[in-house]
């Protein structure tokens, strides 16, 4: 392996950018780890607490990019309380106190606080890029220091993130040297921003790219952006409400139609429907539409809007769209690899617009479909088996039934052979979530045909620890399992306690497993966290093994207990 | 059928399914609510019952009421909390949150959009839960009361009801408490 001198296996190392593949490199010899380490760029850390950072800078000097993630999944759903953990700051401390040169950090699930922010923006030159998903802790004050002090930012991206809008001048904060922006993304925020200083901000950033505003940008506004801006490849509109025979309308839409390289359009947190035509002209451009937050659109403004996107290969939308709504994306978007259907009355189950028709008859008209988030009102056996034959290429599986142990409707069974159909048929799937009335036999299939699953997502399913076992012995490539509310226990749970250094976490709430079963597992694996949750803090007074644990999240890690657990939280 | 009646079989039968779906509601509990993380005590001796249920496919369950299982629908939080359903072009759907009051059985459900002021949500309050609040002043809080209306804001801290602007406090309120006697004492009881 000494045949090249290191500058050129370095360079070769170079092409290769993918972090599996980058990890495989490093466990090669000694000598690739030696040189893959010095010139590794950009790291993936899944979870957290699996390593410290004062690992990671030790390994990894060249370091420019990190990716972090926190909390568990279930966390999106309330299942995890408020401050379990996932805070950042003690990551940006340890890297501003090396010589790490960070450019870009990005964060899914994290606890950010305002002082994380201004370390963050203070202690790092050459910060470029910052990524917020999911994330809370942090008020307009903490980007204002990001805007003030980042001299050559070039990315703001905030997804989804639950902020404290003091509706401050952050936006104001941006000096006028600062013309490096490609991205700015605050749609999540909800306060007022200042207008004049967004304009001038966009004017003097001519590599700007993608802009996706918040509800607070009125439509005169859009109108004078996209104006100063021709070159905007993304787009998030706030507020679309105006008068169809103002002024505003009319400029909108001679620079809308400036705007030629417009792929991506998302936002409308605000909408009237009646003057989306405005919007026609970028339409036949788009790969990407998300109209997931635009519940005002619907009916047969919204099908007009999606019969002049025929390129679309992306597109989120929500229930109201109806089974005739999909049936028109299936005639019309042939690129369609990408579905999300959202609930826009989540608890209204008996209202959810779209059944299983629209499914299938997306899956007949789009045969590139890979990935679907699908939330419906009911599911049919055959209608899962017909898509697992239309689209035998799924990645990404994801259905969710608002009743979650509804069976088929037509034939009373539990939706077993569909999912298991889905799994047969597609052999890439990578990741899949199950819902509906279902037995330990979809998980037979599961073990037995889904051999890339890396993720799966049960809820309210199975008869007996028989469905665990199934899955943990067949998938070997099982990174994330995320259990609610399932008949599974100890014997589960113990069967294979090595399986879980070859996965990411696992996490189980509401099921069978005790308190005992989860020492068991700790006392065995002491390379593995065994977190207990237990916020009733029956645990304090009641430590008998016997007693069932309502949640309990699992995942391997190289440097053992974290010290940041709040009081609920028993790591065992 | 009628046989099966007269020897009252359905009241034994064990079968999963959820709440709202036959009248014997204690025998037909789910892993669901049996956890749930709710202030009620759930009937103990229906947990045994449901290692061994045996699914009853042919009765039709009826759908989930409304908000009952946490976590379900799969939703980010930030979309529930964002997303505003069309009812009818230009109205908002209602912010939704949980009233709790101490030695009460069980949590009420309130909806703040409807309420203009504070005035109005504590009348509602006070008929709700039967008990009085007592005349509120920035100074010394509510007084003339052994109850006193809390809320928990966006970060998870309990506040008294009717400092901040009534907007600030639908858009931060995220349950309500009434705090009773010695409790709240140091937020301006008497």
């Amino acid at each position: 392996m000494n045949y090249f001198p290191d500058e050129v296996l370095e360079h070769v190392f170079d092409f290769i950018t993918s972090h599996k593949d980058r990890n495989s490199v490093s466990l090669v010899c000694k000598s690739w780890y030696k040189i893959e380490r010095y010139s590794r760029q950009r790291v993936f850390i899944g979870n957290c607490y699996s390593i410290s950072p004062e690992r990671l800078i030790a390994r990894f000097p060249g370091l420019k990019s990190l990716t972090l993630k926190g909390k568990p999944h279930f966390a999106d759903f309330n299942l995890v309380p408020h401050d379990w953990g996932g805070f950042v700051y003690p990551w940006i401390e340890a890297l501003a106190k090396s010589r790490i040169g960070l450019e870009e950090l990005r964060l899914k699930r994290m606890v950010v606080s305002d002082e994380s922010l201004e370390l963050l923006s203070k202690s790092f030159v050459n910060f470029k890029s910052l990524v917020l998903v999911s994330c809370e802790g942090f008020t307009t004050d903490g980007l204002a220091a990001i805007a003030a002090n980042c001299r050559f930012l070039r990315e703001l991206d905030l997804q989804e993130n639950e902020v404290d809008d003091h509706r401050g001048h952050w936006l104001s904060c941006f000096p006028e040297s600062c013309t490096s922006l490609i991205s700015l993304n605050f749609a999540c925020l909800r306060g007022e921003v200042n207008l004049g200083a967004l304009e001038r901000l966009v004017s003097r950033s001519p590599n700007l790219k993608s802009l996706r505003l918040n509800r607070a940008v009125p439509l005169d506004t859009l109108q004078k952006l996209l104006m100063r801006a021709p070159q905007l490849v993304d787009l998030g509109i706030g507020s679309y409400v105006h008068d169809p025979f103002s002024e505003a309308y009319n400029k909108l839409k001679i620079a809308i139609q400036r705007c030629k390289s417009i792929r991506s359009l998302s936002g409308f947190l605000e909408v009237a429907p009646h003057c989306m035509s405005a919007i026609y002209p970028i339409c036949g451009n788009l790969t990407f539409l998300n109209l997931s937050y635009a519940p005002g659109l619907h009916g047969n403004k919204l099908m007009k809007l999606i019969q002049h996107c025929r390129k679309l290969q992306r597109l989120w939308i929500l229930d109201c769209i109806g089974d005739k709504g999909l049936g028109v994306v299936a005639l019309t978007c042939k690129e369609l690899q990408e579905l999300r259907v959202f609930p826009s009355d989540p608890f209204e189950a008996g209202n959810a617009a779209v059944t299983e028709e629209g499914l299938v008859l997306v899956s007949a008209g789009c045969p590139k479909l890979n990935s679907l988030l699908y939330f419906c009102q009911q599911m049919t056996n055959a209608a899962l088996i017909t898509v697992a034959k239309n689209c035998p290429n799924f990645i990404r599986f994801r259905l969710c039934i608002l009743d979650p142990i509804k069976p088929d409707p037509v034939t009373n069974q539990p939706l077993d052979e569909g999912f298991g159909a889905i799994v047969q048929s597609c052999k890439g799937l990578k990741r899949l979530s199950l819902s509906g009335l279902l037995t330990d036999q979809v998980f037979l299939y599961i073990g037995m045909y889904a051999e890339q699953l890396e993720m799966l997502s049960i809820a309210f399913a199975a008869d007996s620890d028989k469905g665990m076992l199934y899955v943990l012995n067949g998938c070997k490539k099982l990174r994330k399992l995320e259990i609610r509310d399932c008949p599974f226990g100890d014997a589960a749970l113990l069967e294979d306690v090595g399986k879980y250094e070859t996965m990411r976490s696992l996490w189980m709430s509401s099921c069978e497993v005790t308190l005992g079963g989860c020492k068991a597992v700790a006392e065995k694996m002491p390379s593995l966290n065994v977190e207990i949750i237990d916020e009733s803090e029956q645990m304090e007074f009641n430590l008998d093994d016997k007693q069932k644990v309502d949640k309990m999240y699992l995942y391997r890690t190289l440097v053992g207990h974290r010290k940041d657990a709040p009081e609920y939280v028993w790591i065992l | 059928m009628a046989f099966e009646k007269d020897l009252n079989l359905d009241a034994t039968e064990l079968r999963l399914g959820l709440p709202g779906s036959s009248d014997e509601s204690a025998k037909n509990q789910t892993p669901a609510t049996l956890r749930s993380n709710n202030k009620r005590a759930l009937p103990e001796e229906s947990m045994s019952s449901n290692a061994t249920a045996s699914k009853n496919c042919d009765q039709e369950t009826a759908p989930l009421p409304k908000a009952q299982v946490v976590g379900w629908p799969p939703i980010r939080s930030y979309r529930k909390n964002n997303l505003q359903p069309k009812k009818s072009e230009g109205e908002i759907s209602g912010i939704y949150v949980k009233v709790s009051m101490d030695g009460a059985p069980y949590l009420r459900k309130i909806d703040l959009k409807v309420f203009k002021g504070y005035p109005e949500l504590l009348k509602a309050l006070e008929e709700m839960f039967k008990f009085k609040a007592g005349e509120y002043s920035e100074r010394e809080g509510y007084n003339g009361s052994e109850f006193v209306p809390t809320y928990e804001d966006k970060d998870g801290d309990w506040m008294l009801v009717g400092d901040v602007p009534w907007e600030m406090f639908t858009n931060s309120c995220k349950k309500l408490r009434i705090m009773k006697g010695s409790e709240a004492r140091g937020l301006g009881c008497v």
